[in-house]
């Protein structure tokens, strides 16, 4: 790490507003509190939330793991992880279950969380009412009145126009039974991996300035209708690669005539499958998928 | 009718005054609402009645005098002294307000179904073919086809944009229904069927209902009585019918001769 | 075979190495210094310091240069290194009226105490290119520099009274505080506690000073154009250098730690006046670093529409809208967001695909069935 900076980058009074700020989080959990977000070396947007409240959260001792869309190697991925290894020095891996802190973008893992981690989301927009309503003194008074019929309204529209609920990503969630909660843009397939997660769940808006929390073994539902109940996505596919049929699945166009296969998006989950020798159809070929 | 089926008024307003930066909005309104009562507020514009329902239905503060309203618990509540949870409770069952231009009323981004909706999943009811169901129910009650359910408020005319602003409001059965000008904005052949539509609602649900109107038309059609405002006050009140046809005070008398000139 | 997701690591190594190749251009031009560009290009300069709430003109041009003359990049990393500064405390509030100004103008009074003082400004230049300036200056032969004679008439503190002020001795403008609870309540401080709506003035003016030049600039042009009209006068605008001033704590009087260059802007607005108040001016105020004269006439215009509520003026145009202009007027927020765009979103898009393809498929399912039914009529 280089000394011009403090630890994680940010000085030490900014780290304990944020530690203040995730507190009052976990201790309303699904409430979004405001914090004052700092200007970061990367832009809004590309994950600033997320990399405060990694710098707040982050100690010597820690193993850090970051993924954008479930891949480790994803450019985004590299640069915060690159910036913490040059900030901090803290060891990085991409095995989720050697991470003491996982700092994502879109996608939860595939491997099943445990107690004691914590999982860090980016955050675009924090507010699931937005779209609904623009204003935030509107959508705090809501909040505040748990007045959440508007949410279903726009359920309801999307059964009535097309049969079912038409959200795949950032599908709203009610948080410890209180709180109407965004999930971050992850697809609504990782939403059940929430729910009573072991894990501690932070969330970091920066441009919006905003923190929110689930903590550890909390009851997390996704929003639906008794007779039009939630469901995750399906593929007709297994992973081509470690031929899973359980996991969030990528689509790779390999060619130009309209060929393509379908991949694990957790790009650890399915290395892990591969070597335990689990084969999709194309493996044999894909064995040395890095290039 | 059932007039007077209750000795206890389901909304009770002493001595309410309100102004706003020194113009003077009502002063010193006393009135009583008896469950299924109808009772009709008229005056010039200007005369204060606006201010007058916004003060009864809490959405303005008052600077004098107090509300009462009576719960369905048989409890008593100061209309602008419960929180802003309890009266958007309040105006999500069992009160209804109806305004003028539909615009204000509905959401013209969601459909027909949703509108009617909106309502009911906001206190709670997770079961889409019920709150569909009773959406197609409402709109037919209120004489509009099932099969415009998933339609825009955009497509519709003024006389159904009203008519669904209703169904809106009634959806959940409210007790007290608080109407400015309903009629307003609408021809007046459009303004008869809504006015016999109105009615019908009112006695079928024993819905109690304060209706601001400039129109005495109106007011004769739908009210049992009558208060009429001027500049703030209440110059007379009574029953309907004892107003129109035997006015006492002479601001009455005028409003009841320029509407029989007419 | 799924290359595309792999090697983000070297990805990001020759992307760096392009970009420092790219803005180091020709290396047969010779390569530009930042001193060349705190001293040649001041006004990028300015508005990288008042954007970037930083006032460090050095840096600043190294930002500028660091950032290849993209502004909005160079705002951006002043920010991020504004961020790792302690903080010692606040100045004391800048006396203004005692500024060594080089520019001084009212456009509501023809003369004013102290006089009106042009200096250097692009209003009254023809809008020529010089291609003069495409050669060296030892071959052109400039002729010298004027010296200003005006400009050491009004170094002399006190010599310059501020125009809004003998207005306000009349009663003909409200005071320069509005007289809310801000009076007493402490000054906010947008990088130290997050907004929060609705927003006082302080907040306001602080998130207008380093907001968007070009936003600003649009947003007060459509005040002027009749959405949300304030009936504006340029009342001053005065450019120079003032003293700041702090209180050490352990001192408890203020000493003199530097000087900077501001620019102000005082609009003066009408005001029709209300049931309870006689028709007086109301104020619209800019500020910024440097000679930011555009920016700072444009944040006056926007911070008189934004107090449309405390003067009871009806809000209908964007302009008035408080959640909107100050949500909305951070280049540096408003850039990441947009540009985050570029990042991989294929979780969300795969998402979307496999929707849009099931609906699809809907579709053609009930346009077969319609074919059946109809074949089956026949």
């Amino acid at each position: 790490m280089t000394d011009a900076y403090n630890f994680a980058y940010l000085d030490e009074q900014t780290k304990r507003m944020i530690r203040r700020a995730i507190l009052k989080a976990v201790a309303i959990p699904g409430y979004q509190v405001p914090f004052a977000a700092r200007e970061m070396p990367m832009p809004y947007g590309w994950g600033t939330g997320g990399v405060q409240v990694t710098a707040a959260v982050l100690g010597r001792d820690d193993v850090l793991k970051v993924i954008d869309q479930g891949s480790d190697d994803t450019t985004n991925a590299v640069s915060i992880r690159s910036f913490f290894v040059k900030t901090t020095g803290v060891a990085t891996t991409d095995k989720t279950v050697d991470a003491t802190v996982i700092q994502t973008r879109h996608r939860i893992p595939e491997t099943p969380l445990t107690a004691g981690q914590i999982l860090v989301y980016q955050v675009p927009i924090p507010e699931p009412l937005r779209f609904l309503e623009p204003r935030e003194t509107e959508t705090r008074r809501m909040h505040a009145l748990e007045d959440y019929g508007l949410m279903h309204v726009k359920l309801y529209e999307d059964i009535s126009k097309h049969g079912h609920i038409a959200t795949t990503y950032a599908y709203p969630v009610k948080v410890n039974g209180r709180y109407v909660t965004d999930p971050s843009p992850t697809p609504k397939f990782d939403n059940p991996k929430m729910n009573n997660s072991p894990a501690l769940q932070l969330f970091g808006a920066g441009r919006e300035k905003r923190i929110y929390a689930i903590p550890p073994f909390t009851e997390v539902v996704s929003l639906d209708f008794e007779d039009h109940p939630f469901a995750v996505q399906t593929w007709d596919n297994d992973c081509a690669l470690c031929g899973a049929t359980d996991t969030f699945l990528d689509e790779i166009i390999t060619d130009d005539r309209g060929s393509r296969m379908y991949v694990c998006s957790d790009s650890d989950y399915c290395q892990d499958r591969q070597a335990e020798g689990h084969q999709g159809d194309q493996s044999s070929s894909g064995s040395g998928a890095a290039a | 009718m059932n007039v007077s089926s209750s000795d206890t008024p389901l909304l009770k307003a002493v001595g309410v005054s309100k102004s706003f930066g020194g113009v003077l909005g009502c002063r010193n309104v006393d009135l009583d609402l008896f469950p299924g009562e109808v009772l009709g507020i008229v005056g010039e514009s200007g005369s204060g009645k606006s201010t007058l329902l916004r003060c009864l239905s809490g959405e303005h503060e008052v600077e004098g005098g107090h509300v009462h309203y009576a719960l369905r618990t048989g409890e008593t509540a100061d209309v602008h002294g419960m929180g802003p949870a309890q009266r958007r409770m309040l105006m999500r069952t069992d009160w209804a307000f109806v305004h003028q231009n539909p615009r204000d009323g509905l959401r013209m981004g969601v459909s027909a179904g949703g509108n009617v909706g909106e309502r009911l999943m906001a206190i709670g009811d997770r079961h889409y073919g019920n709150i569909r169901n009773t959406a197609i129910d409402w709109l037919e009650k209120v004489e509009m086809s099932a099969s415009r359910i998933d339609h825009m408020p955009e497509t519709f005319s003024g006389g159904m944009q009203q008519r669904l602003q209703i169904a809106r409001n009634l959806v959940t059965r409210p007790r007290l229904a608080f109407m400015d000008e309903p009629t307003g904005g609408l021809d007046v052949s459009v303004q008869a069927r809504l006015l016999d539509l109105l009615r019908g609602l009112v006695a079928d649900l024993g819905l109690a209902c304060i209706i601001v109107t400039h129109d005495l038309a109106v007011a004769r059609h739908l009210s049992h009585r009558l208060m009429v405002m001027r500049a703030g006050e209440v110059v007379e009140a009574g029953l309907t019918d004892q107003i129109l046809d035997d006015p006492q005070h002479p601001y009455s008398q005028l409003l009841v001769s320029s509407i029989l000139r007419a | 075979m799924y290359v595309a997701v792999k090697g983000g690591e070297k990805a990001i190594d020759n992307a760096h190495r392009l970009l420092a190749e790219e803005r180091r251009g020709d290396k047969e031009v010779p390569e530009l210094g930042t001193d060349q560009i705190k001293e040649q290009l001041g006004r990028a300069v300015d508005r990288v310091m008042t954007e970037g709430s930083l006032y460090d003109p050095k840096l600043a041009a190294l930002a500028i240069k660091q950032a290849a003359g993209d502004l909005i990049e160079a705002i951006f990393l002043i920010r991020a290194f504004r961020t790792t500064l302690p903080r010692f405390g606040y100045s004391a509030p800048l006396n203004v009226e005692n500024m060594r100004a080089r520019r001084r103008i009212s456009a509501t009074f023809k003369d004013v105490p102290g006089g009106q003082v042009l200096g250097p400004t692009f209003d009254y230049t023809h809008r020529l290119l010089d291609f003069a300036l495409e050669a060296e200056a030892d071959e052109r032969g400039d002729a010298p520099f004027p010296t200003q004679t005006s400009a050491e008439v009004i170094d002399l503190p006190g010599n310059m009274p501020r125009v809004l002020a003998q207005l306000s001795r009349e009663g003909l403008i409200e005071a320069a505080t509005p007289g809310t609870d801000e009076d007493t309540a402490e000054v906010g401080d947008i990088t130290r506690a997050p907004r929060t709506f609705p927003a006082d003035r302080d907040i306001r003016l602080q998130t207008l000073t380093r907001g968007d030049e070009g936003f600003l600039l649009a947003l007060g042009y459509s005040t002027q154009r009749g959405y949300g009209r304030t009936h504006p006068f340029a009342g001053e605008i005065r450019v120079g250098e003032v003293t700041v001033e702090f209180v050490p704590e352990e001192l408890g009087f203020p000493i003199e730690i530097g000087e900077i260059t501001i620019t102000e802007c005082e609009m003066i607005n009408q005001f029709s006046g209300s049931a309870t108040e006689k028709p007086k001016f109301t104020r619209g105020y800019g500020l910024g670093f440097g000679h930011v004269e555009r920016k700072a006439m444009s944040m006056a215009l926007v911070d008189r529409s934004l107090r449309a509520d405390e003067l009871g003026e009806a809000r209908t145009a964007p302009a008035q809208d408080e959640e909107f202009v100050l949500s909305h007027s951070d280049n540096v927020e408003a850039t990441g967001f947009v540009e985050h765009l570029k990042l991989p979103h294929y979780v969300d898009f795969q998402s979307e695909l496999e929707l849009v393809r099931k609906m699809r498929a809907a579709v053609d399912a009930a346009q077969d069935n319609q074919t059946d039914n109809i074949e089956a009529a026949e």
